[in-house]
Formats: structure tokens, sequence, C-alpha cells
């Protein structure tokens, strides 16, 4: 199977409607390129927050899954459910997560999404139609094959996208979930982000076919593999899935290959990592190449391009003096929420 | 309106609320075109159609897991085990996500899940468990297990109007046993959860219990009470929350516990109650608080075994024996 990815354009330019090949706009590359450039420097910050001991808990990054977190969720409506997992904090944002709700959960703070009962990534919302994670890999397959039957059955339309590492492949719940959403063609997407490691375990002892997405054709779905370093072939593989699934025509799976850039976390070096893939996955940053490619198709400028890496980073210092000044939730407050009135 | 089984009240309860709400539907093996391997569903897809009545691939952990995606999006889904043993393949899904997730992010979980449970007769290790315990000890989960016919429709319909992920726990002796078969009200009503019902008023000893242990326990007392000791006979009900008042008002006034379940001793609700008696009520006790369950081991096949495994009343009315001996 070849790996997809977005066609080179024999034009680039913009056509009269300001729109290339894929009906993107530069409204549409400076929202994905402000969001791949958001993930990194906010996660960049939480690692330095954690090293000065300034975080409450762990911290993760998605280094190297910018474009997919971008690409796929910029590929959803306003009406559409996602199910993020830990690597594509860019997808809560894109959803309206804002870098002070997520630096407040990362932080503990009352006011975060999760009013501190949670930390990191894992929090849902339900204005944003986000579901939150758990750790458990896996177990939110099946529960976004059952947000995507609540929409089959009430015919709204929704599709829910979700995502999965290759090492939470190989859990129970990805084949009960995807099977259901088969059997049933359930307006579902599941990207499984191929990053080579499952915390230090290579794909060879996690699977054994020779690509994820040969399942597809198992479960008698679609699939797609993915350069899941392009944002573009990101939000065109993620896009015809949506249409797809909007239309009736089931579940897709999509592998979306990339390289994990860091650690596991922040406490893990990644020494058992060949030092080549590690060094080939920064000659092909996600974030960097969508930079470049911004700049060769003259899309933005090196002013406009800078401008908006400065933005970032006002938006990240602004997040953590905002949470760092937020209060943290009273002791007893751990005792609300357990029941739904 | 004539008298109904334990069985047709489950199923009149779930058919009213799916009559009365649209967003209530049900999930499970082979519920659709066979009814349910109990026939709780019987009929159920005829009447309200596949997008409401699904059959589900052998997966329990996607049907807990999928029904908790479909309330979130305000869904009411009943989901049902085959047998209450086969919910330990969807565990994760009930007492990580589910549970969780109104008090991780806020998220209502307005869930049931349906589980056949307890032992009717040589069924073995796989199809007789009890195993409501593992569940009481989760923080936003609700656990409920009805002894009689009216509060089996009256639980149900409470429980599918709760807001919060409910295990259901309705037992297959109950099912068709003749001496619960009673008229029920046809108008709408439901039955509190976290509200225990006395069975039976006495003085001398307390017993607290649930599910079909009820009816050996009111047996045991009445054979006691042929000799003149009259025993209080208290139905939980509700594991989850459980009704510690009720327990308590009734210890204090009898002075003597005896608690009795099916499940397995060790580890057992009894242990909760057992503890929250010592905690709250010692200096009314006269006599150690003493536990029937069935003995730690797995639910063996043969009669002989599974005989001597389970309670029943001749063993219950031993250990009254025993507790007003003391």
């Amino acid at each position: 199977m070849n790996v997809e990815t977005a066609p080179a354009l024999s034009d680039p330019d913009l056509n009269e409607s300001g729109l290339d090949d894929l009906g993107l706009g530069r409204d549409d590359y400076r929202i994905l390129f402000l969001t791949m450039r958001l993930q990194r420097e906010f996660e960049e910050r939480i690692y330095r927050l954690f090293r000065q001991g300034r975080l409450v808990g762990a911290a993760y990054a998605g280094a190297g899954h910018e474009a997919i977190a971008a690409g796929s969720a910029h590929a959803l409506g306003d009406a559409d459910v996602l199910v993020p997992m830990h690597r594509v904090i860019g997808a809560h944002f894109l959803r309206g997560h804002t870098a002070r709700d997520m630096m407040c959960q990362y932080l503990g703070r009352a006011n975060g999404p999760s009013a501190g009962k949670d930390g990191n990534m894992h929090c849902g919302n339900w204005d944003h139609h986000i579901v939150g994670m758990i750790s458990h890999l896996g177990a939110n397959i099946p529960v976004t094959a059952g947000v995507a039957l609540a929409s089959k059955i009430r015919g709204d339309g929704a599709v829910s996208l979700t995502y999965i590492g290759e090492g939470g492949s190989s859990i129970g719940d990805f084949h009960e979930g995807l099977n259901f959403a088969a059997v049933h063609r359930l307006p579902m997407v599941l990207i499984v982000e191929n990053n080579k490691f499952a915390y230090s375990t290579p794909t060879r002892y996690e699977y054994a076919c020779e690509h994820i997405v040969d399942r597809a054709q198992g479960y008698g779905i679609a699939g797609s593999l993915v350069d899941g370093t392009d944002v573009r072939a990101m939000y065109k593989a993620t896009r015809t899935a949506v249409e797809l699934a909007r239309e009736g025509g089931g579940p897709t799976l999509i592998e979306a290959r990339c390289t994990r850039l860091l650690g596991h976390a922040q406490h893990d070096d990644a020494f058992y990592v060949p030092k080549d893939i590690i060094e080939d996955g920064w000659n092909n940053d996600p974030v960097t190449k969508t930079e470049n490619l911004l700049l060769e198709r003259q899309y933005f400028t090196r002013e406009e391009l800078d401008g908006i890496k400065e933005e970032v980073k006002g938006i990240v210092d602004d997040a953590v003096d905002y949470a760092e000044q937020s209060p943290l939730p009273e002791p007893e407050e751990a005792l609300d929420g357990v029941y739904a009135d | 309106m004539p008298p109904v089984t334990y069985l047709e009240a489950i199923s009149a309860g779930l058919r009213e609320e799916m009559e009365r709400d649209e967003s209530v539907f049900c999930l499970g093996e082979d519920i659709g075109v066979y009814g349910g391997a109990f026939k709780i569903t019987k009929g159920f897809l005829d009447d309200f159609g596949e997008n409401r009545v699904i059959d589900a691939p052998v997966a329990e952990s996607v049907i807990i897991g999928a029904a908790m995606g479909a309330a979130i999006m305000g869904m009411r889904p009943v989901a049902e085990m085959q047998f209450a043993d086969f919910i330990t393949c969807g565990f994760n899904q009930l007492v990580n996500n589910a549970a969780k997730a109104h008090y991780r992010w806020g998220a209502a979980v307005p869930l049931v899940v349906r589980c056949p449970s307890g032992a009717i007769g040589n069924a073995g290790p796989f199809h007789s468990q009890n195993p409501e315990a593992w569940f009481c000890k989760v923080p936003g989960l609700k656990v409920v297990a009805p002894a009689t016919t009216y509060d089996a429709k009256g639980l149900l319909k409470s429980s599918i109007r709760d807001n919060n992920p409910v295990l259901y726990f309705e037992h297959k002796g109950l099912y068709r046993f003749p001496r619960i078969r009673e008229e029920i009200p046809e108008d709408d009503y439901t039955v509190p959860i976290g509200e225990a019902a006395i069975r039976r008023e006495g003085i001398d000893a307390t017993i607290v219990t649930y599910g079909k242990m009820v009816f050996h326990s009111l047996d045991a007392a009445e054979t006691l009470a042929g000799e003149g000791i009259e025993t209080e006979v208290i139905d939980l009900r509700s594991l989850l929350p459980y009704d510690k008042q009720a327990i308590l008002e009734s210890v204090r006034k009898t002075n003597r516990l005896l608690i009795v379940h099916e499940d397995t001793l060790t580890g057992g609700f009894g242990g909760e109650i057992a503890a929250v008696v010592a905690e709250e009520a010692f200096e009314h006790l006269d006599a150690p608080v003493r536990r029937l369950a069935a003995i730690d081991t797995p639910v063996p096949f043969s009669p002989p075994l599974e005989h001597y495994f389970l309670p029943n009343t001749e063993k219950v009315t031993a250990a009254l024996r025993d507790l007003l001996a003391y």
C-alpha cells in the first residue's frame, strides 16, 4: 500500500476564490500553522515548567504529531465530535479549548476544564464536543462508536473522530470498537498515530502485519495510509473519511505515520530509539515542513509567519501567567461531582 | 391487570420507558429477533425497530463502551449482559470510563447495565455468579438488586431515569418465581434508588439481605416466629448507595445483626455493612455481627457441590439461631 500524500500542485497558486487544490485558503493555513506551532510551543513550555518544578504531575508531548492533530481536527464540522488522545493537544485547541484552559488543566487549577479532578490533556468539554480520554489506551474507541451510534439513531449527521497509537491498536477495545462501528456502519473515523514506538516497544512487538491499516480490509471498511507529517495529506484523508461517514458509508481506519520526536513523556529520554530515527524525524519535522510549504507556495511571507510564531509565544506566555495566578481547588471540592444530579 | 412475574415486570418497565422516552434504547447480545436469552426483550424488535433494539456482536466492552458514548450524547441506553458473569469483559468501561466521566469532566452518563445474576441450578462457575460487590466500591456507579416484582419494575424505571451509570442486578432465580407473582400498578411508578424496604418487622434480631436471599431470610424468620422469635428482615434493594439509616435503626432496635448474601463471603458486600454497624452501632450490639454468604470458592457445578456452596433457608435459620444463642 502506498503512503497517501496530498498531490503536488502543478500550479500552487490559489484560485480566484483564494483556495487551493484541497479547497483550503490562507485562513485555513493560518489556523493550521498556528495550531501546530501552538501545540509545539505549549508542550515545550510544559516540559520546561516540569523541569522547573512548576508543573503538577507528568508532562507529555506530541512533538512529531502536530500535523495529525491539526490536519485531522480541521476536517471536522462544529457538530462533529472529537475524542482525542494524548499526542493531539492541537486538536483540543482547534475545537475550542484555549491555551489558558489547557494550562489550568495541566496545573490542576480550579478553573481548568476538569476543575483539578484530572490532569494534563485528560479532559473533555461538551460545549466543544470533546470527549475526555482516559489513560487506558483504546477504551475510547468503543465510546466513540457509541457517540456515532447516537448520531446514527438520531440522524443528526454528526461524525466522530478518535485516535489511537500503534501500541494501543493491540488492545481488544480496538477490535471491539472498530468491528462494532463496521457492522453498524457508524459515522466514525479512527486515526492510528503510528509513531514507531509504544513507550519503548518497537512496532515489531506490537503487530505482525505490514501495516495496521491492512486490518481495514478485514473489518470491511475503508482504510488509508497517510504521511502523518504532511498536514495537507492529513486534512485530505480525514475529510474524505468524514464525508464517507456522513454519507452513510461507515467508518474509516487511517494509519498516519510519523515519528515521536521526544520520549514517551518528560521523564523518558528515549535512549532505546535508534539515533537515525530521531534524526530523520527532526529532518522531517511537521511544523517546519508546514512553515516551509507556506513560504514556498508564497501563501505567507517570512514576516507573516514570524508574526504567527510571535503570536503563539504570546498566547503561551499569557496561558502560563493566567494559570499560575488561577486558584487551586479547595480541598473539600474533591467531594464534588462524583454523581450527576 | 393479572399478576405478573418478576421477568414480566422487568420487560414491562423497559417497554414503558421506551414508549415514554425516545432516547431510551436497548443494546446487547441476542436481544433482537431472539428477544434476549431470558426473553426480557421479546417482541421489542418488532415494536421498536432495529434502531432501538440493537443486536451487538459478542463483545461486552463495546456494548458498555458504546452505551457510554451514546449516553454522553444524551441517549439513555439499556445494555444487557447476557449473564452478569460476562460483565468482567466490560469491567474497564464501567469502572474507569463511565464511572469517572462526570467527576473528571462533567459528562453525565445515563446508562443502565442489566445483569442477570445468581445461581439457578447447576449452571456452573460462569453462569451463576453474583458480581455486585466488585462494583460497590466504585464511586460514580450505582448498584441496585430488586427482590420483588414491584421493585423490579420500579427500580428499573428509576435506573433508566437516573443520570448516572446504574448496574441493575436481576436475579435469574426470581424471574419466574411463583411466590412473587403479583399485581402491580398499571400507573407509572418508580422505586427510589437508595431506600431499603422492611419486609418483616421484628424486635429480636435483624437480617439485612437483598436479591433472592430475601426469601430464604423471610422463611427462616417465619420458622423462628413459631418459637416466639421476631426477626426483622431488611431488603436493601440498592447497594450503592445503600440505606445506612434503615440498617442502623433496625440494629438499634433488635441489637443483633445477621447479614445474608448469595455472593461469596470474603470481600462481599456484607463486610461493608458489618463495618458500618461496628463503627456506628457498636454499643447497641448484644452479639457479634454475623455474616452468611456463599463459601469462598467458584460456583461449583454438580448438585451436591452447588447445594453446599449456596446459602439457603436451613443455613439462614441455623445462623439466626447461633446469633440468638450468643
